[in-house]
């Protein structure tokens, strides 16, 4: 509470019962329960990502504490500030494979950034201001406070601190002032620049800043797939995703670039491909909070350790404002020559079109939230994304499933914006027992099950790599999916052509509770541009051009 | 780019339980190299002090310094390997040692400057300290008499002269973050 806590997730348990039963006494800390504690961990992420505050989950000792440790790790490798409470076993147990005991500091070890195991209760209180302290500073991320029942049985002297000291966690927030003036330098005598924007701008709130970097330095911006919404999509100076199932043109022009302005993120290999042949010309500016990510993967000519947000509102103002008509000309020649941000013509119901509708009907101001497959790619493609902080999905981890929970969590933070979650048909069979804990909570999510039967990104990596030889990616008997969300308590739809796929969604979002629409997408439709793994970017493949269907390019 | 080598790296952590668990979970998950390690208090209370060795280039304990300076229970990390320092291990080794051959036991034993620190009918322990190389030697020289037992601490190493061996805090100043990266990152 102390820490402008509202909401919980979780599932109670015998071991963190004393916990549970002290709740009724804070009326003011809403307590979600779940169906299943991965889905609390994923729901907590979901609620700090569209928040932009720390997300709170609570599972019990054994299974429970263990349920979590997906979702946590999801939260790690986004840096989302999720704070996890387990149950454990009582002190004088602990080692002795008790009943429901697992050592789950040991096991949450690397998929948080920091954990504890609090032996004393008099501790509580200043553990738990440590946690938030490290979730919610510098490079934010999991902590996870393991609790012995009988601590939280036994009463000590509530003591808050009023401010934490740790010695050795004193996160760097303002960029070095020498190595910014080199930036600014490296900025005005470069011919190609680029931006290349994470998700460490999110974090960090640093829109208005990136925008007064791209329009003052005349640069265009590239956002990574966490990255998406730290930029307005429909601006002339917005570019969209690189990397694997980035657009063609972005790999083409940093491979051309001479200089990359990477703020808040961190050259992940479905960004660079083969490093070896990444950017070959460019030199590097990198500003990121975490020291570790500088240099990590990409040389780095000037490194700048900082927030996003001071960093980049003191470079903007080094800056003299300028014009790189060239460059953005041939730019806008590359869009011309490699078009993947069009959308080809069919009188299928194509996935990409669903996207674009639901973007178009909601105006790019929706809130939204996916899984991981071809449906998380074309949302991040064909989706105009206008409303900063506006896109949730894991990237780093990639967890199928994350969109049925991460939505709940979205939509308990942004009760005023609409959230539509972007489901596969796979990942959301994974997770959506938790429909049951949203029609509970009446919260007004719409789903949009892109759904063709297959594990369609799996599929598509046998179908382009593997000869065709398709191996467990068919789901050949999936359920009635309409009259599955109805017997949940959910208004459901089912599009199977282009032309009810606008009624269905106006009708969802009509309605004013969840709703889902089962989309019966065409089934063998494969997310293009695709960079072989392993290969160099710029080796895309860039699918059938939008007026003809068939072959690629190469 | 350097070739690959040992670095020696002392750092200065959080006397915590799991401490040590954190930190050889971190060179494990990352696949860092690491010969040996120990620990032990430090002169500061609730400070224990860690000497890794670490093979790699430069990056790779570029690498190893960020990625330990990550863990919360990590106060000051250091690679001692370039400044002018004081390496020692410790080690203890029961050799066979009849009648016979117990005196040129002892003589070996004199030339490295060691102990022989407990007796029995038929063997000795040896107890030696050194670096890495002279504590080899003796063992070579020993080989041939019956080597029984062998325990090894992991060296240890301290910087010469009034130099801290545990570097400037990461963070004392923001400038003085940022430079060691500034050199670090070429």
């Amino acid at each position: 509470m102390r820490e402008g806590i509202e909401v919980m997730f979780g599932l109670p348990g015998g071991a963190i019962l004393p916990l549970y039963q002290v709740m009724p006494e804070y009326p003011q800390l809403k307590h979600i329960l779940v169906r299943h504690e991965q889905n609390a961990a994923h729901a907590a992420d979901g609620y700090a990502r569209a928040s932009g505050k720390v997300g709170v989950c609570i599972a019990t000792s054994g299974p429970g504490a263990t349920n979590l440790v997906t979702g946590l790790a999801t939260a790690m490798m986004d840096s989302v500030p999720v704070i996890a409470i387990t149950g454990q076993v009582p002190r004088g147990a602990i080692g002795k494979d008790a009943f429901q005991e697992t050592d789950i500091t040991g096991i949450t070890l690397p998929i948080t950034k920091h954990n504890y195991l609090v032996m004393h209760t008099a501790d509580l209180a200043s553990t738990i201001k440590e946690a938030f302290h490290i979730a919610r500073t510098g490079r934010p991320g999991p902590v996870l406070i393991d609790i012995p029942r009988d601590v939280l049985t036994e009463s000590a002297d509530f003591v808050y601190p009023d401010t934490v000291t740790l010695k050795g966690y004193k996160p760097t927030m303002d960029g070095h002032g020498q190595q910014i003036k080199r930036a600014a330098k490296l900025i005005a005598g470069a011919k190609r620049p680029l931006i290349l924007a994470g998700h460490g701008v999110i974090i960090a709130n640093a829109f208005d800043e990136l925008r007064g970097l791209a329009e003052t330095a005349q640069v265009p911006v590239i956002t990574t797939l966490l990255g998406i919404s730290s930029f307005p999509e429909d601006h002339v100076l917005s570019m969209g995703m690189p990397g694997m199932h980035g657009m063609a043109y972005n790999n083409i022009a940093i491979d051309r670039s001479d200089l990359l302005i990477a703020v808040g993120m961190r050259f992940d290999d479905r960004v660079t491909g083969r490093l070896s042949t990444f950017a070959p010309h460019a030199q590097v500016i990198h500003i990121d909070v975490d020291p570790a990510e500088v240099g990590k993967s990409v040389h780095v000519t000037v490194p700048i350790v900082g927030d996003a947000k001071r960093v980049l509102h003191a470079l903007v103002n080094e800056i003299t404002p300028t014009t790189r008509l060239e460059w953005l000309q041939e730019i806008d020649e590359l869009r011309q020559e490699h078009p993947s941000d069009r959308l080809r013509e069919s009188d299928k119901l194509l996935p990409q079109y669903v996207l674009k509708e639901i973007s178009d009907v909601t105006n790019g101001n929706a809130i939204v939230v996916t899984g991981v497959g071809q449906h998380q790619m074309w949302a991040a493609q064909a989706y105009t994304f206008r409303e900063p902080n506006s896109f949730i999905t894991s990237g780093g981890l990639g967890t199928m499933g994350f969109e049925v929970p991460a939505a709940m969590g979205a939509q308990v933070a942004r009760p005023d914006k609409t959230v539509w979650s972007i489901a596969g048909d796979g990942g959301f069979q994974m997770t959506m027992s938790e429909l049951a804990t949203i029609v509970e909570h009446q919260l007004p999510v719409k789903f949009a099950l892109i759904n063709n039967g297959y594990l369609g990104l799996v599929r598509q990596l046998q179908d382009l790599f593997e000869g065709g030889k398709r191996v467990s990616v068919e789901y050949s008997h999936n359920p009635d999916f309409v009259a599955l969300a109805e017997a949940f308590g959910i208004r459901a739809f089912r599009v199977t052509d282009k032309g009810q796929m606008r009624g269905a969604i106006l009708e969802a979002m009509a309605h004013e509770g969840p709703a889902l629409i089962d989309f019966r997408v065409e089934p063998e439709e494969n997310v293009y541009p695709h960079v072989p793994a392993g290969e160099g970017v710029t080796e895309m493949l860039e699918g059938p051009s939008p007026e003809t269907e068939g072959a690629w390019k190469r | 780019m350097e070739a690959v080598t040992d670095h020696t790296i002392s750092a200065l952590v959080e006397d915590k339980p799991g401490v040590l668990a954190r930190v050889s979970g971190l060179f494990r998950r990352r696949g860092f190299n690491i010969s040996n390690l120990s620990v032990g208090h430090s002169e500061v209370p609730n400070l224990s002090r860690m000497t890794f060795v670490v093979q790699g280039d430069e990056f790779v304990v570029e690498q190893v310094t960020k990625q330990l300076y990550k863990l919360i229970d990590v106060v000051r990390v250091n690679d001692i390997t370039g400044d002018a320092m004081v390496a020692r291990e410790l080690a203890l080794v029961k050799v066979k040692a009849a009648a016979d051959n117990r005196s040129e036991i002892m003589q070996l034993v004199a030339i490295f400057r060691a102990n022989i620190v407990d007796v029995a009918a038929d063997t000795v322990v040896i107890e030696v300290t050194g670096d890495e190389d002279k504590i080899d030697s003796l063992f070579r020289l020993l080989k041939p008499f019956g080597i029984k037992e062998v325990m090894r601490t992991g060296r240890i190493a301290m910087v010469r002269g009034p130099a801290s061996t545990g570097g400037k805090p990461l963070t004392a100043n923001v400038d003085d973050h940022n430079a060691p990266d500034v050199e670090a990152v070429p």
